[in-house]
């Protein structure tokens, strides 16, 4: 078998966020490099939060995946040589997120401050009228919200 | 030189987590769900920091982070004195993560540029993080300050009380000199005039008086510390230490 970073990142989409089954590592942004050397494939991650206790079991999956896949020999990185931001989340991840009912991150250009967190679209009517509860929530990647609109409390994977 | 990088390292990871501990008894017990919430994610951003910071050390030659963590007695912390304070009642927790949460955010802002590339790649990452906590702090301080009688009174004592342990953050350190000159960073006093600075601004939008001239808390940089540290030692640790070679 031909091992190629194409086919990888490919069965990689098969690993989800444990808090968030609708996107895959891919989708999330968090595979920052794939390098395979003969048969040997490594793997590079970074967290979305230094404190996110979901990457040991991204790591276990990445590796469980590739093994399935017939990868004896992998190696997974966790690093912060390259820094995870929201930005790095893809269309298909945001498309994904809306579903779920997690408003997605807006795009920013770094300046983040409480304004980028008001008036954020409700995933379950789309209303804009709609205010920023608390900038913490249930995961550290997470905020509270709540619609005007539809009268009802959503979470938003905030802008990082 | 990687003596003087340890040093500053070391100091970082221990306020994480030391402040990461005490935000982490407001679990529970938060004066509303939000705050609870905030303070437990904020804990757990500061132990997520000091974890990297330790393993950084790790690759630097020191022990592992669980053992770095969970078996120095309180002299052999560098934390600064002012994490190390109980959690006391919300007025004083929130005026300690106020005043802490803009120094960090400076320091990581500043230390993004470090010459000492591992260090500059935790900065870039940390400071996302912590401008939530700042965004935290200043909303409920301008609340609290703005609030009523009993509000701003909690608050000016809080702040009286802490701010000469605030200061202590800035502690300089025997390596300062060297760690400016090899690009590590600009030192102690260049983030303490920034923090001042930033500071002094938020307060004079807020009915608080702020006494600057105060003398600064020192001697945690240099592992003396108030009593509230080592029983908060035994209480992180006590798990660990029913079985240390345990795999979680």
């Amino acid at each position: 078998m031909i091992i190629t970073e194409e086919k990888i990142l490919h069965w990689l989409e098969e690993v989800k966020d444990p808090e968030i089954p609708v996107l895959s590592l891919i989708d999330l942004g968090v595979i920052t490099g794939v390098d395979i050397v003969d048969s040997h494939v490594k793997v590079s991650m970074t967290p979305t939060f230094a404190g996110c206790p979901a990457i040991d079991y991204m790591k276990k999956d990445v590796i469980r995946v590739l093994h399935e896949k017939g990868i004896e020999n992998v190696e997974v990185e966790v690093s912060f040589k390259s820094q995870w931001n929201s930005n790095m989340i893809t269309d298909k991840g945001r498309k994904a997120l809306e579903e779920f009912g997690l408003a997605p991150p807006p795009r920013h250009d770094f300046i983040i401050d409480i304004d980028i967190l008001q008036h954020v679209k409700c995933p379950y009517c789309r209303s804009e009228d709609t205010e920023v509860k608390s900038p913490f929530g249930p995961t550290l990647c997470r905020s509270i919200h709540y619609c005007n609109g539809c009268k009802q409390a959503f979470e938003q994977f905030k802008p990082i | 030189m990687s003596e003087a990088i340890r040093d500053l390292l070391y100091k970082m990871a221990d306020d994480e987590l030391i402040l990461g501990h005490r935000n982490s008894e407001w679990t529970g017990l938060g004066p509303m769900l939000e705050e609870d919430i905030a303070f437990s994610s904020m804990a757990q951003d500061k132990v997520g920091q000091s974890l990297a910071f330790f393993e950084l050390l790790h690759s630097l030659g020191e022990a592992e982070p669980d053992t770095v963590a969970f078996t120095r007695n309180a002299n052999q912390f560098h934390n600064c004195q002012f994490v190390e304070l109980p959690i006391g009642e919300y007025d004083f927790s929130l005026v300690r993560h106020f005043l802490f949460d803009n120094a960090d955010y400076l320091r990581f802002s500043h230390l993004k540029d470090s010459a000492y590339t591992p260090l500059s790649d935790l900065a870039k990452k940390f400071m996302g993080e912590v401008k939530y906590h700042l965004m935290h702090g200043e909303i409920w301080m301008k609340k609290l300050a703005n609030g009523n009688e009993e509000s701003l009174t909690r608050l000016q004592k809080s702040l009286d009380y802490a701010f000469p342990f605030a200061l202590g953050i800035f502690e300089k350190s025997e390596f300062e000199d060297q760690l400016i000159t090899d690009g590590i960073y600009n030192g102690e006093e260049f983030l303490k005039n920034l923090w001042l600075e930033k500071i002094q601004n938020q307060i004079s939008k807020t009915p608080l008086q702020l006494d600057t001239s105060v003398e600064a808390v020192f001697g945690g940089r240099k592992g003396m510390h108030t009593e509230h540290l080592q029983p908060l030692l035994d209480e992180m640790s006590e798990v660990f230490k029913v079985d240390p070679g345990a795999d979680w």
